[in-house]
């Protein structure tokens, strides 16, 4: 098979693509984890119950209340995450708060518990096949063509709306007054309350964040794939990685991270496709043994 | 010795039960996906079919109540097996139907051959059940890769679309379906440009798209199932893929999840749907009743060959596997499912096929009318001919 | 802070020290596993045993090490290809294919411990986790596994080529593959009885203290990643026993084995019964093997209801079935 210089660009197009969704959900894991000392394996599944929110609101919703017109694209684009995000506090101020205290293990294995409720409740309700998401704003129907391909215009929304997200979460905190006192009570909690920040508080602040950027991503994703239960525990491994190799707590790493290796595994797609699952991982393991603490990580 | 001496202890335990069995019911196994890709194709509908079959027949077969069991093999091959060798060891279970997913189903067919129990795959399409793994007490009943394959690709090819790129599901069944289509497009005089694989449960199709766009195939053949299928053709929209995009296996559930909007025009070979004749549409609004849904060709064939089973248990006067299915070959099987349907040496179950088109829009009458009958397939043309077999039990 | 391990275990351990009292358990165990087949499915029994030994294997670097690895599955998975590989293709005796097989986890444990020792607490979880699924991939794709079909048909075989495994006798009216459940048997008891040695070792003590203080036995001299990666294999190693010995008695090895839900289970298995005991993963891995037996046919709510134990174990639960129950009896005392 000839590659043509044209359809290389189009994979690295896909691959900008699938970088700026693992962008988003590595960032949240990597503030949450930052903050919180929390391996959020339940990142998957709010990504998933973003998507389902949004589903739910177009679709059943109505249904529900007998009207004809559902909750749309854009208001989900806001309550998604929101609504995430708020179960996400719940969770945090009944649980994960009383484990901040013992071995971190126990907050990934909390979590991965909650996966696997949040999973196994949604398939017994939903085709694990998936769902279509119908709720495509009109005016990103139909594609662009870039020159070299033609590239839904959805999609081309999809990348310039995580960047910026991206951006505006890293200039939330690294140059903001909150963003300070993120920071502050992630590098020491004792002294931030020492100097009068509401670490608890903070906390709850922290996980509403990082799991509302799940919840948005998943939105996002919605138009683009299917709405499935397993949608989420498909991609979270692969951020995991993304998150190891990046150097956790790392905001920009993990962005920066994410778009890169979303490329790369476009790249891959094109020259040897069956390495194309296992890529990153591979890449992970060379970059432990490389940097230990990962490439824009500080060991600690 | 020491095993002697627990022989003795444990007799007079173990006898005591064992003496007490008059009307011990006759078990049915329903082996399926009850809660991964497959589920909406076999899964619950399927247990309800048989439940049908069972009632239909009376409830009662040599005056031994039917009794359906029911379990979700999770599209594991080992749960299936250790599930269905429990069925067989400790259960009594006569038969096992449905059986969606090759890899399952192959497993469970061979177990079949060793316990000697009746295995009828409905929801697995692998033509391997009835080539290298086939067994004397396995029958294949509602469709295969062969005769999907054989169906759509023929149709195509005779509209003068000859050139092909394959979308294949990286596994056996996809590798299955790939193979037999690849096989009409060439002997047809067609050419297969390119074959792409991907792995199962893909959700971002689009790398693949790109390189079946560029290939210039006429046809886009999509060689895999369920959520893979219904992604890959919402996909190829978005990204406005000009070809001819075809599925090989599809089920009216696909259509429904994609909607007739995106599914529109496109062409399939099925066994079964209720829009096809009236005595299909019979069931499929019994069927509807009690489920809240139509049937898929898998749900239809589970009812239908329990059915089969079921007569042929009567026929025999006995459940023994080796008498059921001597009845179970000799008698033709004639219902809404199948006309003058045979079982075939090899457990291949031939019947007709249908060539069908997806509606648009404008012209469905309800939320389940789908699809219009474009062609019947006889039997002998839609499925491998016994002489190709390679199956061990067919004589040559 | 807390540790994972809790410390009831090692004091419990202290008390049980006339040889009597120490040999007990074992009686008990032997008895129960030689009645079990004739009350409980035989395939089933076999089933349950090669799990507590899977969950035990994985204790050993857990509880006694404190490294969680959320990858476990890749060896459990990997030996039984491996194994079901030998005997299907190169027609191997089933003796010479779980050797084959657990010395391939041990390569594979060697391979993934140091990449994985590199790092620390939740950092070695994902790591682990991520390296697995290179394993599971490669067994995807590899011809030589039957992709998601699985390896089916592997045969039980002769073993040392004269005893013949798939035999079933009859015992007091019940048929049992006597000859296989005693293999089974003494594999899993063996494997066992390695880990107990192994724990009650200078080497286990040595892990323990690692466990505890990883600073101070540095400062002591030890050579932490040595021991660690000692402790990573052997746990590799007859977790791919325990894999082995499975796809014997089920007849295929299949991509579940690999999967990172069977290393999440593992996990849950040796949590439930109890870390850092050595009976809690035996128990553990009895309770939810017969759950998901029991519930299978509620569809996914098995996979509710294994959410829910894991919460309620993390939340309310944390030194599981026997840590609990040790702790209690330490407190009554």
């Amino acid at each position: 098979m000839d590659i043509s210089f044209s359809a290389v660009l189009s994979q690295i197009m896909l691959g900008l693509n699938n970088g700026a969704f693992y962008a988003l959900l590595s960032l949240g894991l990597a503030v949450i984890f930052g903050m919180l000392n929390v391996v959020n394996f339940a990142h998957g599944a709010f990504y998933m119950l973003g998507a389902f929110a949004a589903l739910l609101g177009l679709d059943y919703l109505p249904r529900l209340l007998g009207s004809d017109v559902g909750i749309g694209f854009w208001s989900a684009l806001l309550l998604g995450p929101l609504l995430v995000g708020l179960l996400g506090v719940l969770i945090e101020k009944t649980m994960l708060q009383r484990l901040y205290k013992v071995d971190h293990l126990y907050g990934l294995l909390l979590t991965f518990g909650l996966a696997l409720i949040f999973e196994g409740v949604l398939t017994n309700y939903f085709n694990v096949a998936g769902e279509p998401y119908s709720g495509k704003p009109a005016m990103l129907e139909g594609a662009v063509n870039l020159g070299f391909m033609v590239f839904p215009a959805y999609r081309l929304f999809s990348i310039v709306f995580s960047l910026l997200v991206c951006f505006a979460v890293w200039y939330l905190a690294e140059r903001t007054r909150l963003g300070s006192y993120l920071r502050a009570g992630t590098e020491n909690p004792d002294v931030a309350r020492a100097f009068g920040i509401d670490v608890p508080m903070l906390r709850s602040l922290t996980y509403f964040l990082g799991v509302a950027l799940a919840g948005l991503a998943g939105v996002v994703a919605a138009p683009i794939y299917s709405v499935s239960p397993k949608m989420g525990s498909d991609l979270i491994i692969v951020v995991f990685a993304v998150v190891v190799i990046g150097g956790m707590g790392s905001i920009m790493g993990a962005i920066v991270t994410g778009l890169a290796l979303g490329l790369l595994e476009g790249a891959v797609k094109v020259f040897y496709p069956p390495l194309a699952n296992t890529v990153i991982f591979i890449v992970m393991a060379l970059v432990l043994l490389w940097r230990p603490a990962g490439l824009f990580g500080k060991e600690r | 010795m020491q095993a002697r001496i627990k022989t003795l202890v444990v007799a007079t335990v173990v006898a005591l039960p064992l003496a007490a069995q008059a009307a011990e019911p006759l078990k049915i196994g329903i082996l399926t996906d009850m809660s991964g890709v497959y589920a909406g194709v076999g899964g619950k509908g399927s247990v309800i079919a048989a439940e049908l079959a069972a009632a239909d027949a009376g409830g009662k077969v040599l005056g031994r109540p039917i009794q359906i069991v029911a379990a979700d093999h999770q599209n594991k091959a080992d749960i299936g097996v250790s599930k269905a060798r429990e069925w067989f060891d400790t259960q009594g279970v006569a038969m096992i139907n449905d059986l969606t997913n090759s890899g399952v189903g192959i497993a469970v067919q061979r177990l079949g051959t060793e316990k000697k129990r009746i295995t009828i795959n409905n929801g697995a399409g692998s033509t391997a059940l009835t080539n290298k793994e086939c067994g004397p007490y396995g029958v294949h009943y509602a469709y295969d890769t062969y005769a999907l394959a054989k169906g759509t690709a023929t149709a195509l090819m005779k509209q003068g679309l000859n050139s092909w790129f394959f979308l294949q599901a990286d596994y056996a069944f996809g590798q299955s379906l790939q193979n037999d289509a690849a096989a009409i497009v060439s002997g047809m005089g067609g050419k297969v440009l390119g074959t792409v694989k991907h792995p199962l449960a893909t959700t971002d199709f689009s790398s693949y798209l790109l390189q079946a766009q560029s290939s210039g195939a006429k046809v886009v053949g999509l060689a895999n199932a369920g959520g893979d299928f219904v992604n890959g053709v919402k996909q190829a929209k978005e990204f406005g893929l000009k070809q001819t995009l075809v599925g090989l296996l599809v089920f009216d559930s696909d259509i429904k999840a994609l909607g007739l909007n995106t599914a529109q025009g496109m062409k399939f070979t099925t066994a079964y749907s209720w829009e096809l004749t009236p005595e299909m549409e019979a069931f499929g609004k019994r069927f509807f009743a009690k489920a809240g849904f139509m049937p898929t060709m898998t749900q239809a064939g589970v009812y239908s060959s329990t059915m089969h089973y079921l007569n042929a248990v009567k026929a025999a006067g006995s459940d023994d596997a080796d008498a059921v299915m001597k009845k179970m070959r000799s008698t033709p099987i004639n219902d809404f499912f199948a006309k003058k349907g045979v079982i075939r040496a090899d457990g291949r179950m031939v019947h007709d096929m249908y060539l069908v088109e997806v509606l648009k829009p404008s012209e469905s009458k309800g939320p389940w009318d789908q699809l219009r009958l474009v062609a019947t397939i006889p039997g002998d043309v839609a499925f491998k001919p016994l002489s190709a077999s390679e199956c061990s039990l067919v004589k040559k | 802070m807390e540790t994972l391990a809790s410390p009831s275990a090692s004091r419990l351990e202290k008390r049980v020290n006339h040889p009597f009292v120490s040999y007990l358990p074992w009686l008990v165990a032997a008895v129960v596993c030689l009645a079990a087949p004739f009350l409980i499915y035989p395939v089933f029994v076999m089933e349950l045993l090669c799990f507590a030994l899977f969950a035990a294997a994985f204790n050993l670097l857990l509880g006694f090490g404190g490294l969680l690895s959320f990858g476990h599955a890749c060896f459990f998975g990997g030996a039984a290809y491996l194994c079901g590989h030998a005997l299907k293709v190169w027609g191997l005796t089933p003796e010479l294919g779980i050797v084959l097989a657990t010395l391939g986890a041990g390569v594979l444990g060697v391979l993934i411990g140091m990449v994985a020792i590199r790092r620390q607490g939740i950092y070695f979880a994902m790591v682990t986790l991520a390296l697995a699924q290179i394993v599971f991939f490669s067994c995807l794709q590899l011809p030589q596994t039957g992709g998601e079909d699985g390896l089916q048909g592997i045969p039980r075989g002769m073993l040392f080529g004269f005893i013949d495994l798939s035999a079933e006798v009859m015992v007091a009216g019940s048929k049992i593959p006597l000859a296989m459940y005693l293999f089974v048997l003494t594999l899993c008891f063996g494997g066992y009885w390695l880990i107990w040695r192994t724990v009650h070792s200078p080497f286990g003590v040595v892990l323990k203290a690692i466990r505890e203080n990883e600073p101070r036995a540095i400062s002591l001299g030890y050579r932490v990643d040595a021991y660690k990666l000692t402790a990573f294999v052997l746990s590799a190693m007859l977790s791919g026993l325990a894999g082995a010995t499975k796809a014997l008695v089920v007849g295929l090895a299949s991509l579940t084995d690999v999967s990172w839900h069977m290393s999440g289970e593992v996990v849950l298995m040796t949590l439930l019964g109890g870390m850092g005991t050595l009976l809690g993963p035996v128990v553990g891995a009895v309770t939810v093997v017969s759950l998901h037996h029991e519930l299978s046919a509620l569809g996914s709510w098995v996979t509710v209801t294994i959410g829910v134990i894991f919460v309620v174990c993390v939340m309310a639960f944390r030194r599981g079935i026997v840590g609990e129950i040790a702790y209690r009896m330490k407190r009554s005392f």
